[in-house]
């Protein structure tokens, strides 16, 4: 073969593979799936899932009252919100606010509470059950939390002295705050929202 | 002179270069002149600040990372740690580290910031206070991790699902809910910062983090993603981090930190020892993407001029500027005013007192200043 017969059939050559070599150093797409992690069995979701929704979806069977309530409170939690849950030295948890609309954005002194400002009741459930006692919490069990639900909402004065609180009257509890709550409207732009 | 980083006294010798040095070390320490920390506050220690006038260029040390925490530092076995993904999905699955670890890594420089941070520039004008104790609840790292993108596919999220629940393995069980969207575009699951494991007080073994958004819902020590077609209404979404407007509403799901600058010196404690040219810099930064302008006035807002943006100007992401400055040794006031991609430009305190009211909570973006007095001391605030 000449030297330009051979530099042609060279040039096929890398031609023919050339497509190939291209593929080859593109890194593959991802899978749909990495097929990592292992399925979540039905008791460790069961185990782990303490959320409470507005609707109720997650609270336990069980349920109490605020004379219940009251007695847990003033062993468990006065020591740190007060004996009547306003006096601190943590959050202050009972109080409404007097005055009509709101004043919170205006007023810097007000002081948001279980009464005045949280537009949901079962948040409270969910958040003790969370969090409380600070220092010891997940040791409430579901009886206990209930009626120290109960407590605080009857201390905020929404629900009468004998209302029972359990997974059915719970999400029907009006909050004083419930209708006070608007999405973000900020966006960006020229605009200061 | 006292200019940036903290210099303190530490006996060295007087002749260094006719002495032999030291050996190499297994790990490094800091030069022992240099006195960098946070400052450490709240009643529980709940909070502790970056030093933001000691450092340059817009990597924070991960040892000076700000903290807000709600029950503590947990300690986890990472070994033990699982993440359990579950709710409106096709395969509720747990993840443990090295399945995390093994996914394909993104990573990116992201600034994290507490919504709350800067409130004493909004409410209490204290003189006395230094970048640190204004606007020291904002950090910036390189996060790497695992795109939540990546896991929404892995256990096929239901379309229907709308939000998630992101809850912590911490004390209280930290949670928010976040919009399935932001999970799509841009989350992720972080297992590193700055090249080595989270630190403890930063969630390890690992944390959401979703670029841009406040702090809080940026959930650490995450242990549980459940997805579902409406949000769950935790306590910290709720009697916490909502903003009340003047209107007799409060913002709730407040997400996007908007844009904000700092400058960091001149700034108290430091001081101008004489006149001529000095070297204004600073942070700017935006939830909403990339800082497209800082602008520099030395007149307490009268005249404006661009100041220098240094590179890398990335999104949501701290970017340094400076801003070359002649003093004449007569009272001057410094601000700063950042604007984003967005044409967001930072408000003034007037204008942002106006849209929130005197009472509000979070997002206090408003323009900082810095008083440089005749004797060349340094004050927060406009003075007078
Ligand atoms: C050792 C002190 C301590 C004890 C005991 C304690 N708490 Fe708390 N509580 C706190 C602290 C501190 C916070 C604020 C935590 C935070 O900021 O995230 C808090 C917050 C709360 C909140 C939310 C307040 C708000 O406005 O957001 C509720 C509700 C609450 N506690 C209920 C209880 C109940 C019910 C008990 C008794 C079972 C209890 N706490 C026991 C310290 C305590």
């Amino acid at each position: 073969m000449t030297r330009a017969a051979m530099l042609r059939t060279a040039l096929v050559a890398v031609a023919a593979v050339a497509p190939i070599h291209v593929r080859r150093n593109e890194p593959p797409g991802p899978p749909a799936r990495y097929g990592l992690g292992r399925p979540a069995t039905a008791e460790e979701v069961r185990s782990w899932d303490v959320s409470v929704m507005p609707n109720g979806n997650g609270l336990p069977t069980g349920g109490g009252t605020a004379v219940q309530g009251a007695a847990i409170f003033r062993q468990t939690c006065a020591r740190c919100h007060g004996p009547t849950g306003v006096e601190g030295p943590f959050d202050r948890l009972v109080g409404r606010e007097p005055r009509q609309g709101f004043p919170f954005g205006r007023d810097a002194s007000l002081v948001r509470t279980i009464g005045n400002y949280w537009p949901y009741s079962t948040t409270v459930y969910d958040y003790i059950h969370r969090a409380m006692p600070y220092d010891a919490p997940g040791s409430l069990k579901p009886n206990e939390i209930y009626s120290l639900v109960a407590f605080l909402l009857r201390r905020n004065e929404i629900i009468a002295d004998t209302a029972v609180m359990n997974a059915r009257t719970l999400p029907g509890v009006r909050m004083p705050a419930r209708d006070r709550f608007v999405l973000d409207n900020r966006h960006g732009g020229r605009e200061i929202r | 002179m006292l200019r940036r980083g903290a210099l303190g006294q530490a006996a060295t010798p007087s002749a260094p270069s006719r002495q032999l040095g030291a050996s190499a070390t297994a790990l490094g320490a800091r030069a022992p002149n240099e006195r960098l920390a946070r400052v450490v506050g709240g009643t529980l220690h709940e909070i502790s600040l970056t030093p933001l006038q000691d450092l340059h260029g817009i990597v924070t040390p991960s040892d000076l990372h700000y903290e807000r925490h709600h029950a503590g530092v947990p300690r986890i076995d990472p070994h033990a740690y699982k993440l359990l993904v579950h709710g409106m999905v096709d395969r509720p699955t747990v993840f443990d580290l090295s399945a995390l670890r093994r996914f394909p890594a993104v990573s990116r420089f992201h600034f994290l910031e507490c919504s709350g941070n800067g409130e004493s520039a909004y409410r209490n004008m204290r003189r006395d206070q230094s970048p640190q104790l204004v606007d020291g609840l904002t950090s910036t790292s390189e996060w790497t991790g695992v795109s939540l993108a990546t896991l929404l596919r892995e256990v096929g999220v239901n379309p229907r699902a709308t939000w998630f629940l992101a809850e912590g393995g911490d004390a209280g069980l930290m949670a928010r809910s976040i919009p399935v969207a932001k999970a799509w575009d841009d989350a992720m699951i972080a297992y590193s910062q700055n090249g080595e494991a989270l630190r403890p007080e930063q969630g390890y073994p690992a944390r959401l983090l979703l670029p841009g958004w406040e702090g809080n819902t940026n959930v650490k020590w995450i242990r549980r993603l459940e997805f579902a077609d409406r949000p769950f209404m935790t306590r910290d979404e709720t009697s916490k981090y909502t903003d009340p407007l003047p209107n007799g509403t409060a913002r709730m799901f407040s997400f996007v930190m908007d844009a904000k600058s700092i400058i960091t010196f001149p700034a108290y404690p430091a001081t101008l020892p004489d006149r001529g040219w000095w070297d204004v810099t600073g942070l700017a930064w935006s939830g909403r993407g990339r800082i497209t302008r800082v602008e520099v006035s030395t007149d307490g807002g009268t005249t404006w001029s661009s100041a220098v943006l240094e590179q890398p100007v990335l999104s949501k992401c701290h970017t340094r500027f400076c801003f070359p400055w002649k003093w004449n040794g007569r009272e001057a006031v410094l601000m700063s005013r950042a604007t984003d991609e967005t044409g967001y430009v930072q408000p003034t305190l007037a204008q942002l007192r106006a849209a929130r009211g005197a009472g509000t909570r979070y997002h206090f973006n408003n323009i900082r200043a810095w008083h440089i007095a005749g004797d060349g001391s340094v004050t927060f605030g406009v003075g007078g």
